[in-house]
């Protein structure tokens, strides 16, 4: 419970559950970060902060605030 | 009726799905760089024979991922297909996707789409479909989207003239919505949008009522309308993304019909070069040689050809002075255009070769991966991962790299990028260096392999690099702006460069610079000619006052000639502008031509060595015209002294590494903060830096 991106290790996946509308701009919605679909964590940056994701298809880099108010179920 | 009126063709699609290289093959060198109305960003257009009768212009507009606009190129694409009277308006769009990212790329098909402007769908890459498993039935996806689609290969070049088939009939398309998620959204709402703006598509409606701004095309009454349907932010916001949802269903619902991936077949190379390129050291010590390589080969490619071009056009000045007959004419010929012209030219070499490193990197994809490291780093002075690209191509020109920060979406990270940015050597101050190193740094090796004038200039880049981070860490200090920050990029698969598009963006990039700062170049030296051969009386006098002064001191005809000669530039109205500004710039170690030489570079710093060329060709008098290099070499102070010594050449190379001497960034900064406070800022900030610096290691020195 209350596991967001930012909680995954390198290789995790997770299934997206919801995120709060005012935290998420539409882009990274038209980007393909969807709630229901499967998220893995591909690489995380040196000084751990951006994420680097898989997300419906997509690769995307998005920095860890971000990620940490995508909420997810690990599987 | 057909031949008068020109077909727009719009070019749409994701970054990194090649559309560039689909507008390169369709419009070959046929292409030139505009800008779109009131705004000043690049707009690529070219001209495209589709058949005998039938010629169009097509539009390259900016890569965007949605229609709905975050940052001011992604702007662009809205109001051009949106605004019937633009004058880019486009007849039709052709919408390019790639095989890879086909699921993403069709939200952006199924935005446009829903305008019911023709649209053809564009599928590239095809070439690689078979290496990366992937198979999709073309046909069942034409019914599906009702649309044309069309599979090519813009690298392979398949599939163009099938295209251009298809959009000969572009007429006879069906322009029907294909997503018509309105109605599950909140059929009450949106019914009230149809009777509002029945004239125009429902999905057109909705992206005006969503917009932040109004639209500029926007009647007053739609304006009102618009208003009262918008009051309800979070609802419109909580709308946009249901409709996003919603369109991804859809387009999965498709994709599910006729795309197929067979994994086994996908190579893993992609991860592998991920993990090398972002590793917390490999990443950093590979992004350092990339960079250390750049800059060593713009040093040693761009000498050989750059001696050259200084050759001949010595050669050619020296050829028009013996040939034609001699008076005003020949010498503004001879001193005043081919100098200037010769001063143009002469940076085609390294600007060619950054450009080529600069456009090849963004290219493979590197580039993203780079942001993606600096990201943390770069917050910490304030900027963002993005704010690396802006920075490397500073090094270029800092016009096209303040225009690249608009992709930062927070204002204070740009606005401090903008604010540093000029500080990065860009390729007018190579020039300059080149020449000052090759004059007072010894030409030798150390530990064998690294050459002193290379590392020099490697020095200064980093000296560059370096004011800039130190000022964004002041500025993140000093300023006090709410950052909010909405960070997402896209990390695109890696590719080879194509060698077209570099040599596209290369020849372009060179155009750009030749037209652009090269009019100023060659008007300022014919300016600075002028005023170096004309003067007032004591310059009409000279022949005869210098006779009588040394009439005494026996000197042959030669040297009373050069006596006359450099008397005659010092009594020249430049002459007496160099004197007036002789004492502020001393303290530098600078005489009052070195002066006149640093004012005409505050149009552009490459002025520098042109009117240096310039000042002295007209003092040499036509007797030994010789290089820029050689002139300089040659130029003694009043004992006797090498004009550019050490101390000398220290301290210019620091005033042109930290002064703000370039009109043209000024202007832009102005244009992309809206407010002279900024481009001012740096003016007075740069200036007094580089007054300092220059002061101190003059005086350390000597």
């Amino acid at each position: 419970m209350g596991d967001t991106i930012a909680s995954l290790k390198i290789g995790e996946k997770g299934v997206i559950d919801d995120f709060s509308l005012d935290a998420i701009p539409l882009s990274l919605l038209e980007m393909g970060c969807l709630p229901g679909k499967e998220v893995r964590l591909i690489q995380i940056a040196p000084f751990l902060d951006p994420l680097y994701i898989k997300v419906n298809g997509s690769h995307l880099a998005i920095r860890k605030e971000m990620a940490g108010q995508i909420n997810i179920t690990k599987i | 009726m057909e031949g008068s009126v020109t077909t727009n063709i719009a070019l749409v699609g994701n970054p990194n799905t090649g559309k560039t290289s689909l507008f390169n093959q369709l419009t070959g060198l046929k292409q030139k760089v505009g800008n779109y109305p009131g705004i000043t960003v690049d707009k690529k257009v070219g001209v495209c024979k589709i058949s005998e009768d039938f010629t169009a212009e097509i539009i390259d507009l900016p890569g965007t991922y949605s229609i709905n606009p975050t940052t001011l190129d992604e702007t662009i694409v809205l109001e051009t297909l949106l605004n019937k009277d633009n004058e880019s308006h486009p007849s039709l769009v052709i919408v390019v996707a790639e095989v890879e990212n086909l699921k993403r790329n069709l939200l952006l098909f199924s935005q446009i789409k829903d305008l019911q402007i023709p649209t053809i769908l564009v599928i590239n890459m095809a070439d690689q479909m078979e290496r990366k498993g992937i198979s999709i039935d073309i046909e069942q996806l034409k019914t599906e989207l009702k649309t044309e689609v069309i599979l090519i290969s813009s690298r392979k070049k398949t599939g163009i003239e099938t295209l251009k088939r298809k959009i000969e009939n572009y007429k006879n398309w069906n322009t029907e919505p294909i997503a018509s998620t309105a109605d599950r959204i909140d059929k009450d709402f949106f019914n009230t949008i149809r009777e509002d703006f029945s004239e125009m598509s429902l999905y057109k409606a909705w992206l005006l009522i969503t917009q932040q701004k109004y639209c500029s095309f926007l009647t007053e009454e739609q304006k009102v309308k618009i208003g009262k349907l918008k009051s309800d932010k979070v609802k419109i916001k909580k709308y946009q993304h249901k409709e996003t949802i919603f369109r991804y269903q859809r387009i999965n619902e498709i994709l599910k019909k006729v795309y197929k991936v067979d994994r086994s077949q996908a190579t893993d190379l992609r991860s592998k070069l991920d993990r090398v390129l972002t590793h917390k050291v490999f990443g950093y010590v590979i992004f350092a040689v990339v960079l250390f390589t750049i800059f060593q080969s713009i040093f040693e490619w761009a000498s050989l050809p750059m001696d050259y071009i200084d050759g001949l056009f010595a050669d050619f000045s020296e050829l028009v002075k013996t040939n034609f007959p001699a008076g005003k004419f020949t010498d503004l010929i001879a001193e005043g255009v081919i100098p200037g012209i010769g001063g143009v030219i002469i940076f085609i070499p390294q600007i060619a070769i950054l450009f080529m490193f600069i456009s090849a990197l963004e290219e493979t994809g590197y580039m993203s991966r780079v942001v993606f490291l600096m990201d943390k780093i770069m917050r910490k002075f304030g900027m963002s991962g993005k704010s690396i690209i802006p920075l490397v191509s500073g090094t270029a020109c800092a016009i096209p790299a303040v225009m690249a920060s608009r992709n930062i979406s927070s204002w204070k990270e740009r606005l401090i990028t903008i604010l540093v940015v000029p500080f990065t050597t860009c390729s007018a101050r190579l020039p300059v260096y080149a020449i000052l190193i090759a004059l007072v740094i010894p030409d030798k090796r150390i530990f064998g392999i690294f050459n002193l004038q290379g590392l020099t200039l490697m020095a200064l880049y980093l000296l560059g690099f370096g004011a800039a981070i130190i000022s964004a860490i002041l500025l993140h200090k000093i300023l006090k702006i709410e950052n909010k920050s909405l960070f997402v990029i896209e990390m695109p698969n890696y590719k080879i460069p194509s060698i077209k598009n570099v040599f596209y963006e290369v020849v372009e990039k060179t155009k750009a610079f030749i037209f652009g700062a090269g009019k100023i170049i060659l008007a300022l030296s014919i300016v600075l000619w002028f005023l170096a051969s004309n003067g007032p009386s004591s310059f009409k006098n000279a022949e005869a006052d210098v006779t009588l002064q040394e009439q005494n001191s026996g000197l042959n005809s030669e040297e009373l000639q050069k006596k006359i000669a450099s008397y005659k530039l010092e009594h020249s109205y430049i002459g007496y502008m160099g004197k007036t500004i002789e004492p502020v710039i001393k303290p530098m170690g600078y005489d009052w031509k070195i002066g006149i030489a640093l004012i005409s570079s505050f149009a552009a710093r490459e002025v520098f060595v042109g009117a240096l060329a310039t000042i002295y060709s007209v003092q040499s008098d036509g007797n030994n015209v010789g290089t820029i290099k050689e002139r300089m070499a040659a130029e003694v102070n009043s004992i006797g002294e090498k004009r550019f010594d050490l101390p000398t050449g220290i301290s210019l190379l620091l005033f042109y590494a930290f002064a703000m001497q370039c009109v043209g960034t000024l202007a832009i900064v102005k244009r992309e903060t809206k407010s002279w406070k900024w481009p001012l800022l740096q003016l007075v900030s740069m200036g007094a830096l580089a007054y300092i610096c220059a002061f101190a290691a003059f005086n350390l020195l000597s």
